[in-house]
Parts: structure tokens; C-alpha cells; sequence
């Protein structure tokens, strides 16, 4: 069973209709039992980082998620708590990666909204995608990149479209909303 | 690099698509999930469903449509008509909208616009404008184009930057139908001004006005009706025609 997070961050419906459309059923949940039970993770989101965070703290979410052995995919804002920390809110996040999430500087339209490209460092969970192929973005904040930099997206700067360390995922863009490549990557995950 | 994105906006009358030209003389252009469906099928980089009556009659955006294209559509899609408060909104994300689209509520009441991005992001947060040219110049219009109002589109485009708004939807309603082309002038004074994202609406007739729009403006994606419901063109020959004119598109 795929258990989807549950919190106050919109897009996690989307997500489980993603896997619906895959043949995979998933559970919604903020239950600590349900979410370390669980085969694989997935930690959607979009939103705030600062509300987000606080939400996660109050529900002790914060440490389930940190102390998860299973495969974790985080999305969008889940990538962004994933990170150290957030200028968003100045928000101190989760620190699964060593990298942080700073506000994109002036150049070019912010939000980052729609379909961009991005290269693919290492990792396993983008592997097999072309390089040429677009997936869906909408953030204003982006994750620098690190050592756990699976791939990067280049917008106004280089940033992490994914970063990746020992059973932790996770996605700047939406593959919930990437069509066919998406559904490609939602693919590999379910297959990790 | 980002691309252009091609938008198809389906006007939503009782769960059905409906086209008129210059807001009026409206079509039956069919069922709003198949149509859906074919353009996610054809390369559409987004939809947007705009419930046209639920303003005027006081209705709410019908969330079992939004329900149902969440269900099936694995592209992200707007849904805008007859919002007027953060309930509206939540119900409509809940049911599966990735953004939500505001036009006269947020004229009758500003401070919505800093309300949504509050609760929900700006990114979430669409505002759409209903301009038209006029002698002193372009003018906001409310309740699906049937009320003006004082506005500038240029300075109420700016005011929603500044209260949040995570993008704009500029629709010409002087070229709304028309084919004839979007309106440049405005487009590119509002897309130049503003550091959010504009939507370009309002004229598509050929593709090569598609071309033209991301030419002379710094428009970020061009939204048309009409031409693709009735199979007039597809999604894929504006793009194709696009890449060919080396225009970024997916």
C-alpha cells in the first residue's frame, strides 16, 4: 500500500488520482502507524513552507518522516521541507538533504509555471526519462543544488528538479500532472 | 528551457462546452470531460474550465465536473466562475483543481486576491481580467463581460501582482471570437509591467497568431477557445507549426 501524507497542503487528491490512473490505490493519511506501515511514501504538496512545517511539528510528522527505511517520494513543497531550510517563512525544514531553498532571484517570471526540461545527474528514479522531455513546475522557491542532486533544472539559475539519497526521492515538478513522463516516473518509483 | 504553453479553455454551461463570440450568440461545443480528455490526448499544457453562467446566476462551479476531470486528466487544470471566498476555493482544490481563476469577485473585493495566496499559495491563484478598448483605453469589465467598470486593466493587473496573484489572465474581449488575433498592445503592457506570469486570451484564429503573441509579447502562454472545439485547428499544428518557427513548446 502507497500511503500519500496528509496535511494542510493542496494537490495530494491529484496524486491519488495519479496512481489511480496507474493502477495503483493509495491511502491519505496523517496517521504515524499508517504512514511507517506503509511499502512507499509519498509526501505531496503545494503551499506554504512555514504553515506546512508547523502543521507536520504539531502532528509529530516531522521525525515519522525522517525516521522512514521505505522509499519516499517528496513532491513540489515536499521536496522543499525535505531540504534544510526555507526562505520561505524562514523556515527551518526536515534536513533529509543538504540543500537550501532559497527565493528565486529577479531575471525572469516568478512563479517558474509550466513545462521545462532538466538533466539528469544520477539517481535511479529519473532514469530512462530523455533528456528533452518536459515535466510540469510551479514554484517560486527553488532547492540548491548538492550532493543528493539527482537532476537539474535550469530557470533563471541551475537548480534541483531531483534530489535523491538512500531511500529519499523527491521532484521540484508535478509528475502527477506531467502527462506521459510523468506517469513514467510515478512508474519507476512504484517499481523501486 | 521553459516553453509556451498552449492553453484550451472550455467554457462550462451545466457540464457542457459552450463557445459564443464577443460573449454572446453561445454554442454547444460538447461534453466538457471528453473534450478534456482529447486535448490532454492532443498536447495541451493546461486547461481551463470557466463555469460562464455561475457568476451572473449565482451559482457555484460544479464540482463534480472537477471531480471528474481530476479523475482523468494527467495535466494541470484552472477552474475559475463564480468564486467568492476562500470556501469557494478550498472546495474547488479539494475536488482536484490545481488552480482556481478570480475576475469580479476580486474587483468587488481586493483584498480576496491576498486572502487566496495566503491560504492557498499564489501559484493557486489565477486572476482573470475582462478588458476592453475604450477612449480613454483598456477598461476592466466584470460578470462575464456584461459590466464595466472604472478600472485600467494595466493598473488592476498591477494591484493583483501586489495582493498576490500568481498569474494573469488577459482576455481582449474586443478580439474575444473575432479570429483575428490576440491583442498585442495590452498584452505585452501588462506582461511587461508585471513580473507574474500573463496568460494571452481573446482572438486566436490561425497559428499564426499564436506565433505572433509570443513574438511581440512576453506572454507565457496563449489561451484559445473556438478554434480547437470545433475542430477548426488542432493543439499539435499549433505546436508543431510553433517549433518550426523556433518557439519553445513541449
Amino acid at each position: 500500500m502507497i500511503a500519500i501524507i496528509q496535511y494542510n497542503a493542496g494537490n495530494i487528491r491529484s496524486v491519488q488520482n495519479a496512481l489511480r490512473r496507474l493502477g495503483c490505490e493509495s491511502i491519505v493519511t496523517d496517521v504515524p502507524e499508517e504512514i511507517r506501515g506503509a511499502d512507499k511514501v509519498i509526501f505531496p504538496g503545494v503551499g506554504e513552507a512555514g504553515t506546512a512545517m508547523q502543521y507536520l511539528r504539531d502532528r509529530g510528522l516531522d521525525e515519522v518522516i525522517c525516521s522512514l527505511r521505505q522509499p519516499v517520494l517528496g513532491i513540489c513543497l515536499g521536496l522543499q521541507l525535505m531540504c534544510t531550510h526555507s526562505e520561505e517563512g524562514d523556515t527551518s525544514c526536515l534536513g533529509i538533504f543538504d540543500a537550501a531553498v532559497r527565493r528565486f532571484p529577479p531575471g525572469e517570471k516568478v512563479p517558474h509555471i509550466g513545462w521545462n526540461n532538466f538533466s539528469h545527474i544520477g539517481g535511479r528514479l529519473l532514469s530512462g526519462i530523455p533528456a528533452e522531455a518536459d515535466c510540469y513546475y510551479v514554484h517560486s522557491y527553488y532547492a540548491e543544488r548538492c550532493n543528493d542532486t539527482s537532476a537539474v533544472c535550469d530557470y533563471i539559475l541551475p537548480f534541483s528538479a531531483g534530489l535523491e539519497k538512500d531511500n529519499f526521492f523527491a521532484l521540484q515538478f508535478h509528475p502527477e500532472k506531467s502527462a506521459a513522463t510523468g506517469e513514467k516516473i510515478l512508474q519507476n518509483f512504484l517499481a523501486l | 528551457m521553459l516553453k509556451k504553453r498552449i492553453i484550451p479553455c472550455l467554457d462550462i454551461r451545466d457540464g457542457r462546452t459552450v463557445k459564443g463570440v464577443n460573449f454572446v450568440n453561445i454554442r454547444d461545443a460538447g461534453d466538457a470531460v471528453e473534450l478534456a480528455k482529447r486535448y490532454a490526448l492532443e498536447g495541451a499544457d493546461e486547461l481551463v474550465f470557466l463555469d460562464i453562467t455561475a457568476t451572473v446566476e449565482n451559482r457555484k462551479t460544479l464540482l463534480t465536473l472537477v471531480e471528474k476531470v481530476a479523475a482523468e486528466i494527467n495535466i494541470p487544470f484552472t477552474v475559475g466562475g463564480g468564486i467568492n471566498s476562500v470556501a469557494d476555493v478550498s472546495a474547488l482544490i479539494q475536488a482536484g483543481a490545481d488552480k482556481i481563476s478570480i475576475n469580479s469577485a476580486a474587483v468587488k473585493n481586493p483584498a480576496l486576491i491576498r486572502e487566496l495566496a495566503g491560504e492557498f499559495g499564489s501559484q493557486c491563484v489565477v486572476l482573470a481580467i475582462d478588458a476592453r478598448l475604450e477612449s480613454d483605453g483598456w477598461k476592466v469589465y466584470v460578470h462575464g463581460g456584461r459590466t464595466p467598470t472604472p478600472l485600467y486593466a494595466l493598473d488592476w493587473a498591477a494591484e493583483a501582482e501586489r495582493l498576490g496573484a500568481g498569474e494573469i489572465l488577459l482576455t481582449s474581449m474586443n478580439h474575444d471570437g473575432a479570429k483575428t488575433g490576440f491583442a498585442l498592445d495590452i498584452t505585452q503592457a501588462v506582461a511587461q509591467q508585471l513580473s507574474i506570469p500573463v496568460i494571452a486570451s481573446g482572438g486566436a484564429g490561425r497559428k499564426e497568431d499564436f506565433k505572433i503573441v509570443f513574438e511581440k509579447t512576453e506572454a507565457s502562454a496563449a489561451l484559445a477557445a473556438g478554434i480547437f472545439h470545433f475542430g477548426e485547428i488542432s493543439i499539435q499544428e499549433v505546436k508543431q507549426y510553433l517549433r518550426s518557427q523556433n518557439i519553445p513548446v513541449r
